[in-house]
């Protein structure tokens, strides 16, 4: 029984993902190559002063990219913390600096980690002037970057990877905003919430008082999932009705997380003129996620205790309205992009299933990964395949044409290094210091055992890898918890960029036409089989010691 | 003298490394200054200092501590900072043998170049006395030798330095460092006035200018690179020490973050346990076996007489996927040969046939030789009863045409048209008008097919004279040529030859060879503009040639492979010289630069695919103490903790000895196409590599645990 819903569930996603992967990866890799730019288009670039036929330099890109995150990162601080000052801000207070610093990077980084209760904390301008401008900008930013670096890998002796402005503006008028729109009609009509009414005092059934906040949630929650985002507009995410409000709802929701990195792969193969290898990615990206999805499932449904047991499954933590197989798909895929949201308490989930989510973010986000970064990512580790299969074969490996030299890989091999390093590093300065150690062990941990660690381990690895979703029993809004997990998230978010910038720009050099025509099987099983036990092999045995006190040892006993 | 060499060789099987030596040479590479170049080893011997300072602090503390709640037994320290000194010494123990085969071979060239004294000219005047008989001689020490100056090589002489031949031309034994004991010719002027040293003058007398100093001869270059001494990081081996830096450092930042990160729920991993991890999960063995494989290469290229200017080279030359051959005397044999014989009106075969071998009868030239197997392959009598006792007529360059003068008064002549119709002018038996124009069509049309026309002609005793036919002689292809072409198409490389030959000879000696494509008529240009061609077509090139006119394209090629006899301008321009001058040793290069590559992919591979096994040893092991639970992660069932991180340990030292000499000799690299090369070694080095590994330990496992305490 259980099983026919898992698979009727993957199967109508598979279908729909199916569906719109050639129209939206085609009229994505349109949106790139198109020569002629719109009317609003034109007028903005003539407002802001923007030259949009001028290419950059890879390093002028990073430069623009950095600067520009930089500003919304300001933008959005200043908001927080003028809240009072603002229209529609419910008659909410000013957030706190560590916390307004935490949002910002989170928001900026496509991270969207939330640290504070929402409708408690933000009110409808910080939401739409704040936090939905990031949700849209910051997935623009991953998308660019990720086709600077395709155009590094299809063009041949260049030195320019295109233009930041052309390729934001184009993502966010072109792409984000028609499909938001349409998706926000979508929820409304399914019945996703969208007022400016602030809070509205209702009688219960029951006699009792209950304060229901109303706002502009279907808009906010369309870039939240499309823009594999995350930051919800309640604090309960998409486990709220108003949110979320039934198993279709939920399985669309689901779909809008994975739908444009999927395409963007497709949009790849356009780009590159080369399907074959874009078969190899979209087949590595499903395999990833269906494992996860399946082992995630198979370990909700058979969690042990005697709770579980006489409801069936765990369903502690998950809405009754989604049961199990609506909460393990969602969570799949949340933490196989960059989403971070959220329909079930992860807090709630058996050790071994918060190990399947932990273990599937650590894999990369690649499967199939937030909004561009899920495609650069992969690139990144097709690099690192490519040389080891160029090497089993005794052949130079070339991807696309481009030969990877040490400077790829040297580039290559210091983005793998980020993520682990973040949060290794991160989850030991924190247990270094005495007084942070006493104050997380004490009080943002439910407990100190390993519950406490797993919750401990997912927020880092969260935080570095750019997911945002938490387990609910770590209390992370603390000045200092605030503070390191926003630097994690900025140079988990902007180091990666950086480096794959700085690839883009390496293979835009290099001259196609010297290159030996690149016969590696690509596009073959073999090659599939070698990239995911790379992804697996690179990713999971950094983590694999401190899982063994976290969830393994509260899943083992 | 040709015998050093092909001792070494003959016996190359089974040459004999005492274990003493180098033992004792893999314990100088412990030195860290040594280790430096080698990140991974230096990591490794970081580890090892750790351990064994931990080992001897410990008594003082009061003995061993436990580590993640586990009890560790008594010494067990020690045995891991022991276990850790000789991962550490396999592994330089690695790099130590692969160099001390290439010593072994090396030293039959360093006996070449055993002291002796050069004749050096002292004051050469190339103009008056070219010959330098009258020049002033001064015996010097070879190393004193410059380049410039020149020296006298009088018949027996070992060549002390590099040099050009600028007077006189000599017959050479270069056995001693091509291995090929027939003797060469090397003279001035041309594109063979190059001489090695360490190769001997048979015969005549030479001048020389000195091109390179002594100590940076080819044969030191090769002395150097067959023994590892001077070795640079090639491109793809940079690449893979960043991916394997990258790996080494993420399990270094996880032994250093560990402790602390658990610090709330478990009890502290011990220094030296931590250690052991780092060791074993370091891709230690690739580190050290990536030097390996290129002194390993760089061997088995000395052994075919091939001369590589770096690693990079031999890597580069790996991606060839189009190979130029220069035709000029590399792929035919040099010397021609009767391909039929073609008489004239009036004339029958057999005549000609029957005159042609009595013209060649005693004749030592290879075309003489050719024309009597030729006759005896038509089933021709070649050792006629009646055959004209006589003498035989030499050629010579004043003639051009040799014959017999038979006891009967009949003589008979081969040679040039011309040569044989002005020697019957001065028989007075010139043939008439018709004749010399059928004569003149045959001829003409063999050599419009690329033949060169050998006319046969008799004159009686009476006088009367006559032309019997033609016999077109032809460059003949090597006969191991065909072969290596194919073995060239089978590793999917294409051939072009460029021949300077008008087309139909280029096409006729292509199709002999097995070459699929050719260029005639070609200028120097042409080979240039080829190899673009071929270039911008998205191929990986690589070009042989010998000749000044091939420095062009031998530079733009992606590969240049240079004839040893070469000038040095010529070899300069290439990255590779092929000492015996055969160019389809370019297919052997080729295959080893592939095999090299396909080696530390299956060397990498194997690793990862151990490392898998190694977590599923190590981690549980970690916090057992701590979890009971984690044991169920122990999938080998591994005795104890102390038992498995010891087994684990030991299996890094012990599987050295399957990865050794897979980097020696290479994994076996066939011609099939590289899907299937993919998925086989996919398989045969990463699921190989969890079997082995998972047995191994497990092996392992079960010899420790019987050592108390384990």
């Amino acid at each position: 029984m259980e099983l026919f819903a898992a698979v009727t569930a993957l199967f109508t996603l598979v279908v729909a993902v199916a569906v719109t992967y050639r129209p939206l990866g085609d009229y994505m890799a349109w949106v790139f190559t198109n020569p002629r730019h719109g009317k609003v288009e034109s007028l903005i670039y003539r407002v802001c002063g923007v030259k949009p036929d001028k290419e950059q330099t890879w390093k002028g890109y990073l430069v623009v990219v950095l600067v520009f995150s930089a500003v919304g990162f300001l933008m959005l601080y200043g908001l927080q913390r003028l809240q009072p000052m603002l229209p529609y801000s419910l008659g909410l207070g000013p957030i706190s600096p560590d916390l307004a610093f935490n949002t910002a990077a989170s928001y900026v980084g496509n991270t969207n980690w939330q640290a504070y209760s929402p409708e408690h904390t933000t009110g409808y301008a910080v939401q739409m002037a704040g936090l939905a401008v990031q949700s849209y900008v910051s997935a623009a930013v991953g998308f660019a970057v990720a086709i600077a670096l395709v155009r590094g890998l299809t063009r041949s002796a260049s030195t320019t990877v295109g233009n930041f402005w052309v390729d934001m503006l184009r993502i966010n008028l072109r792409i984000l905003l028609p499909l938001s729109a349409l998706a926000t009609v979508v929820l409304i009509a399914a019945g996703v919430v969208q007022n400016f009414d602030g809070f509205t005092t209702v009688e219960t059934l029951t006699g009792g008082t209950q304060i229901i906040p109303g706002g502009p949630v279907a808009s906010q929650e369309a870039i939240k999932m499309l823009g594999t985002n995350g930051g919800g507009f309640y604090n309960a995410n998409s486990a709220h009705p108003f949110e979320n409000p039934s198993a279709w709802v939920n399985l669309f929701q689901t779909y809008m997380l994975i739908v444009i990195p999927f395409a963007s792969i497709r949009t790849f193969g356009r780009l590159a003129n080369d399907f074959r290898l874009a078969r190899s990615l979209l087949a590595t990206m499903a395999i990833l996620l269906v494992v996860a999805y399946g082992t995630l499932t198979w370990f909700e449904l058979s969690g042990g205790g005697l709770a579980p047991q006489a409801a069936g499954a765990a369903m502690e933590g998950k809405e009754v309205r989604f049961g199990i197989i609506g909460s393990t798909l969602f969570t799949a895929a949340t933490t196989g992009t960059t989403g971070g949201a959220t329909n079930s308490m992860l807090g709630s989930y058996t050790p071994l299933g918060q190990m399947v989510a932990i273990l599937h973010m650590v894999l990369g986000e690649v499967s199939p990964g937030g909004v561009g970064s899920g495609l650069y990512t992969l690139l990144v580790l097709v690099v690192i395949a490519v040389f080891i299969a160029g090497l089993l074969v005794g052949r130079t490996p070339a991807l696309l044409g481009k030969r990877i030299t040490a400077r790829e890989m040297k580039l290559a091999a210091l983005v793998i290094l980020v993520m682990p390093m973040l949060a290794l590093g991160g989850m030991a300065l924190s247990m270094a210091i005495p007084g942070v150690r006493a104050e997380i062990v004490a009080n943002s941990m439910t407990d100190p055992d390993s519950q406490g660690m797993t919750e401990l381990i997912y927020a880092f690895v969260s935080a570095a890898i750019n997911n945002g979703s938490a387990m609910a029993g770590f209390a992370a809004d603390t000045p200092w918890l605030n503070t390191i997990l926003g630097v994690i998230i900025l140079l988990g978010r902007f180091l990666v960029i950086a480096l794959v910038l700085a690839m883009a720009g390496s293979f835009a050099r290099q001259d196609r036409s010297t290159v030996m025509v690149a016969d590696l099987p690509l596009h073959r099983p073999q090659f599939v089989v070698l990239l995911v036990g790379l992804i697996v092999f690179i990713a999971v045995p950094t983590f694999f010691p401190v899982l063994t006190v976290g969830p393994l040892a509260g899943g083992l006993r | 003298m040709t015998t050093k060499v092909n001792q070494v060789q003959t016996s190359e099987g089974r040459v004999f490394l005492p274990l003493g030596p180098l033992l004792l040479e893999a314990l100088k590479k412990f030195n860290p200054k040594v280790l430096w170049s080698n990140p991974v080893l230096l990591l490794t011997w970081a580890g090892g200092v750790l351990t064994t300072v931990v080992a001897i602090a410990e008594p003082i503390f009061g003995g061993v501590v436990a580590s993640g709640g586990t009890r560790l037994p008594h010494g067990f320290t020690w045995t891991l900072a022991v276990a850790t000194w000789l991962v550490l010494l396999t592994a330089t123990f690695a790099e130590s043998l692969a160099q001390g085969r290439g010593r072994a071979h090396t030293k039959a060239l360093r006996d070449a170049k055993s002291p002796f004294a050069a004749r050096r000219l002292s004051r050469y005047d190339p103009r008056h006395d070219a010959s330098a008989h009258q020049t002033e001689l001064i015996r010097v020490d070879p190393v004193d030798l410059r380049p410039g100056q020149f020296f006298l090589l009088i018949s027996g002489d070992t060549v002390p330095a590099d040099g050009d031949i600028v007077w006189g031309v000599g017959s050479f034994d270069e056995s001693a460092i091509t291995g090929e004991s027939a003797p060469v010719i090397r003279e001035s002027g041309g594109d063979r006035r190059a001489v090695m040293a360490g190769t001997k003058l048979l015969s005549d007398r030479v001048v020389v200018r000195v091109t390179a100093t002594p100590g940076h001869t080819a044969t030191d270059r090769m002395i150097a690179l067959a023994e590892g001494t001077h070795r640079h990081k090639a491109p793809k081996e940079l690449a893979l020490s960043a991916l394997l830096a990258s790996f080494s450092l993420s399990f270094v930042f996880v032994a250093l973050t560990l402790n602390v990160i658990v610090s709330p729920v478990a009890a502290p991993v011990s220094i030296p346990i931590l250690v052991a991890l780092v060791v074993c999960l370091i891709p230690t063995e690739i580190a050290a076996l990536m030097s390996v494989t290129g002194i390993a290469s760089m061997y088995q290229l000395l052994q075919r007489g091939v001369l590589v200017d770096s690693g990079q080279a031999l890597e580069a030359v790996g991606d060839v996927t189009t190979v130029l051959f220069d035709k000029t005397g590399t792929i035919t044999s040099g010397h021609r040969e009767a391909t039929r014989f073609i008489p004239l009106d009036g004339v029958t075969e057999e005549d000609l046939a029957r005159t042609a071998v009595y013209c060649s009868i005693g004749d030592k030239t290879a075309e003489g030789e050719s024309i009597i197997d030729l006759a005896d392959h038509l089933g021709y009598a070649t050792s006629d009863p009646e055959a004209p006792a006589g003498d035989f007529i030499s050629f010579s360059a004043q003639t051009r045409l040799s014959g017999r003068d038979c006891a009967q008064g009949l003589s008979v002549r081969k040679g040039a048209e011309s040569a044989i119709v002005a020697w019957l002018k001065h028989c007075g038996a010139q043939p008439d008008a018709s004749v010399l124009g059928q004569l003149h069509a045959q001829t003409t049309s063999v050599a419009r097919l690329g033949g060169t026309p050998l006319v046969v002609a008799e004159v009686t005793a009476q006088g009367k004279g006559r032309v019997l036919g033609v016999v077109p002689l032809r460059d003949v292809v090597k006969p191991s040529v065909p072969s290596r072409m194919q073995h060239l198409h089978d590793l999917g490389v294409k051939s072009i030859m460029i021949t300077g030959d008008n087309p139909l000879t280029a096409a006729a000696i292509a199709a002999e060879a097995g070459i699929a494509d050719f260029v005639g008529d070609a200028t120097p240009q042409d080979k240039v503009d080829v190899v673009v061609a071929e270039q911008n077509a998205g191929h990986f090139v690589a070009m042989s040639g010998d000749g000044m006119n091939d420095a062009p394209g031998l530079a733009q090629a992606d590969c240049g492979v240079a004839m040893n006899s070469a000038a040095p301008a010529v070899r300069h321009a290439a990255n590779m010289v092929i000492l015996d001058d055969d160019p389809t040793k370019i297919v052997d290069i080729i295959d080893i630069g592939r095999r090299q590559q396909a080696t530390r992919g299956a060397l990498i591979t194997f690793n990862m695919a151990n490392d898998i096994v190694r977590y599923f040893a190590l981690f549980p092991a970690l916090f057992a103490g701590t979890f009971p639970g984690l044991n169920a992660l122990n999938v080998l069932h591994l005795h104890s903790v102390p038992s498995a991180i010891l087994s684990t340990v030991i299996f890094s030292i012990a599987v050295m000895g399957i990865l050794i000499p897979l980097a020696l000799f290479g994994v076996p690299y066939s011609l099939a196409n590289v899907e299937r090369v993919l998925s086989r070694n996919l398989l045969y080095y990463g699921l190989g590599g969890i079997l082995v590994a998972a047995i191994g330990i497990k092996l392992i496992d079960l010899i420790v645990m019987w050592i108390p305490g384990y």
